[in-house]
């Protein structure tokens, strides 16, 4: 480039070309940036499924000696675009507690959502992943355990010999008890 | 702030390189005919954007990339104007590089010493073409899936490598999940690498020998910032508004039922700056294709690449001019005609409407609260009575029967009518028209078969005319009932709202006062006549049994006409008959008012 040949001048004139050249280019790159961001932001407004009664179980089918039985929980699920009626969308563990009442657990550790086992001989509920601890009524066993909280206890209901649960799945991490 | 871009020109060189970007030198001074290149890189920027975007929201499988695309169309927040974005500006791009090529050989850019640089801006065209054409396919409607599988069989016709290259694009023998998972490799990956890797040969090269002048200069050189930046710049918005008037007059993008390679699609195109190519191949017939389809376009492709060295001849310049004018004249006649000829075509434009109906009606079905099965949504057009009831009864009933004067379809059989008309079947208008003297015999009810001289219609045509104002009001009570036998969905306030007559017409049924049940079963009473049993008439049982076979003893036996039995013959599964069966009595999903 031949500098005498190129105006240097700064002038009022280059002041408004420039500004509409920023302008101009800036506006034709956030659109299609916008644009994708609405739609990567998307999930933001979908709410997660739960909260509904299933029926899980027989009431018949629980040990009446209070220890806990694993159980799936049969549902509609929605996975974006696809609903498929009565498949398994999560499960619980039921137990029977004092007065007859039933109690269900989420399976999920409110820690950092590993699926927990039920130790028989130990009786209590041992997370696998980092290895919380809660006793047969979901209370945290052991201070040491890295769980925020109990296992998620779900509102259950006796219904002609059927356990129903209000299933939920619930934020994993916090001390609190929110909807997921 | 001056510090930090200090440090960070220490280490990068960012502000040199800036420099370079910035005050490349414009012979002549900017100009507006010098924005092509840059609104090609602004296209195509747009793409990677959107694009990657929407790769966030894909699926690429037979049951999950249709149902994917109609989830960012018509679920996701702003979807469908990111897919629209993404379109249009596809087009946009193909209607650019057009323009860019003109431009480079009207103003000679593509001489010595930038034969190479040329060179890599046709690679450049190919492979946005490429892109255009795998991305065609991605959202697996009818539309794509038709018209690619036409590309792909073209390929197949390719001398020697033809068959195998083919399979080896379509990920085996048959379009499936491999297929959208190559196509979508070589869409979002395999070719965008490319064009990259090719726009920077491109610029470099076009930097290394600067810029084409278009003589006679007007003005002194000047750098490319800030008037050169500021018409290119405003260019890519004039291009952006266009893409974006596009956008929201079609709202995104079309999506059109999903693909289904069991369902005729006679609306099949390509993209329309294919349809020449398309048009090409109609004038070579079977067993010459190969020149349509793949010599000669690689033969004006190869010399629109040797334009640099047929240049160097003294009238070369002309020539290019001249060749490439009559080869775009040529492109624009090729697709002037294939529009033309498929606006004067009746099929093509009932194809089209067709086309557009399932279109509308798979979104109604997807919306539907039921949703989408795991199996997919071209499960749902394919037990959708209200798609698949028209199409069975133009193909299995047509030829005798009609619907509304029609095969259902709209179109007119060959045929001549020979049975009843079967719109509205067991409602009351419909028996109004069965017990009325007039009508009877006519053809769209017992006229066109042998039982236009059979006893149904004789006891029309003696006793109907002779009845007094209370055996007329007795009829009437009588054919209430029946209609109600039927339990259509269209008369389901009717039915209810005359529950009382409905009761006194049952009992008239079955008396012998009007005599039905002299020849008929009624309501499962029996005099032991033959004609067929009208308990539960026109309902959905009723039907597909006498779909199923008229000649069963409890409808005609013996006297059927010629209906053949379509269930007992094997002619049609339960399945078929069903939809046929529940698209006459008018039962299929209805989305509540109010919703899409």
């Amino acid at each position: 480039m031949d500098p005498k040949d190129s105006p240097t001048q700064p002038d009022r004139r280059e002041f408004i070309t420039k500004a509409c050249a920023l302008t101009a280019g800036a506006v034709a790159a956030t659109v299609p940036a916008a644009a994708g961001l609405f739609v990567l932001l998307d999930p933001l407004g979908r709410k997660g499924g739960g909260g509904e009664p299933v029926r899980v179980a027989a009431l018949e089918a629980i040990p009446d000696d209070g220890v806990p039985r694993k159980f799936s929980v049969l549902a509609t699920r929605v996975d974006a675009w696809n609903r498929t009626p009565n498949v398994p969308i999560g499960a619980v563990y039921l137990r029977r507690a004092v007065g007859g009442t039933v109690q269900a657990f989420n399976v999920v550790c409110p820690h950092a959502g590993c699926f927990v086992d039920y130790v028989a001989d130990a009786k209590h509920y041992l997370c696998p992943c980092h290895n919380s601890t809660f006793d047969t009524e979901g209370r945290i066993q052991d201070p040491k355990s890295p769980s925020p909280r109990g296992l998620d206890e779900l509102a259950t209901e006796v219904r002609d010999g059927a356990v129903w649960v209000k299933f939920q799945n619930y934020r994993a991490g916090a001390k609190e008890k929110l909807p997921a | 702030m001056n510090s930090l871009f200090n440090w960070i020109d220490q280490r990068t060189g960012a502000r040199k390189l800036l420099h370079e970007v910035l005050f490349e030198n414009v012979p002549g001074g900017a100009r507006w005919r010098y924005v092509w290149g840059s609104t090609l890189v602004f296209c195509f920027t747009v793409q990677v954007i959107t694009g990657l975007f929407l790769w966030l929201a894909y699926s690429p499988g037979s049951q999950t990339a249709w149902e994917s695309v109609y989830f960012i169309q018509h679920q996701m927040t702003g979807g469908w104007f990111l897919r629209g974005l993404h379109h249009f500006t596809a087009q946009a791009m193909t209607v650019l590089l057009l323009l860019h090529l003109l431009q480079v050989v009207i103003d000679g850019a593509y001489k010595a010493p930038r034969e190479i640089n040329y060179w890599t801006g046709v690679l450049l065209l190919v492979l946005v073409l490429s892109l255009s054409l795998t991305g065609y396919l991605l959202p697996w409607d009818q539309k794509g899936f038709w018209a690619t599988r036409v590309a792909t069989n073209i390929a197949a016709i390719t001398p020697v490598v033809g068959p195998a290259l083919q399979q080896i694009v379509v990920g085996g023998a048959d379009y499936g999940h491999h297929t959208l998972t190559r196509f979508f490799a070589l869409h979002a990956g395999i070719i965008p690498g490319l064009i990259i890797a090719f726009i920077g040969l491109h610029v470099y090269l076009f930097r290394k020998h600067g810029l084409t002048p278009k003589e006679p200069r007007r003005k002194r050189d000047e750098p490319f910032w800030p008037r050169q930046v500021m018409c290119d710049a405003v260019a890519c918005l004039a291009v952006l508004a266009v893409v974006l008037t596009l956008v929201l007059v079609n709202h995104g993008a079309p999506l059109g039922a999903p693909a289904d390679a069991s369902e005729q699609f006679s609306a099949a195109r390509p993209e329309w700056y294919f349809l020449f190519l398309f048009q090409f191949l109609k004038y070579f017939p079977g067993g010459t294709e190969v020149w349509g389809a793949i010599v000669i376009p690689t033969v004006l492709l190869l010399l629109v690449g040797a334009l640099p060295l047929l240049g160097r001849w003294k009238f070369g310049h002309r020539f290019n001019l001249g060749f490439l004018g009559a080869m775009l004249a040529g492109v624009a006649l090729l697709t002037w005609l294939a529009v033309a000829e498929d606006r004067s075509k009746p099929e093509y434009v009932a194809a089209v409407k067709a086309a557009d109906f399932e279109a509308e009606r798979v979104l109604a079905l997807a919306a539907a609260p039921s949703g989408i099965p795991t199996a997919g949504a071209v499960t749902l057009l394919r037990a959708d009575p209200l798609v698949q009831g028209p199409k069975l009864f133009a193909r299995n009933c047509a030829s005798c029967h009609r619907y509304d004067g029609h095969d259902g379809l709209g179109l007119q059989p060959k045929d001549k009518q020979s049975a009843s008309d079967l719109k509205g079947f067991a409602s009351r208008p419909w028996l109004e028209g069965l017990l009325n003297p007039a009508t009877v015999d006519s053809v769209n009810y017992m006229g066109g078969s042998k039982h236009k001289d059979g006893e149904m219609v004789k006891w029309v045509k003696e006793n109907v005319p002779t009845f007094n104002a209370s055996s007329k009001e007795q009829l009437k009570q009588a054919l209430i009932a029946l209609s109600a036998e039927a339990g259509l969905k269209s008369q389901k306030e009717a039915d209810l709202r005359d529950v009382a007559i409905i009761g006194v017409g049952a009992k008239l049924l079955v008396s012998h006062d009007l005599g039905c049940i002299d020849c008929h079963t009624v309501l499962n009473k029996s005099d032991g006549g033959e004609a067929p049993d009208l308990t539960g008439f026109g309902s959905r049982q009723w039907l597909t049994a006498f779909i199923s076979n008229p000649k069963h003893e409890s409808f005609y036996g013996e006297r059927n006409d010629r209906m053949p039995a379509f269930g007992a013959d094997g002619r049609l599964t339960e399945t078929e008959i069903g939809l046929i069966a529940d698209w006459l009595r008018g039962e299929w999903y209805e989305p509540a008012a109010g919703g899409r």
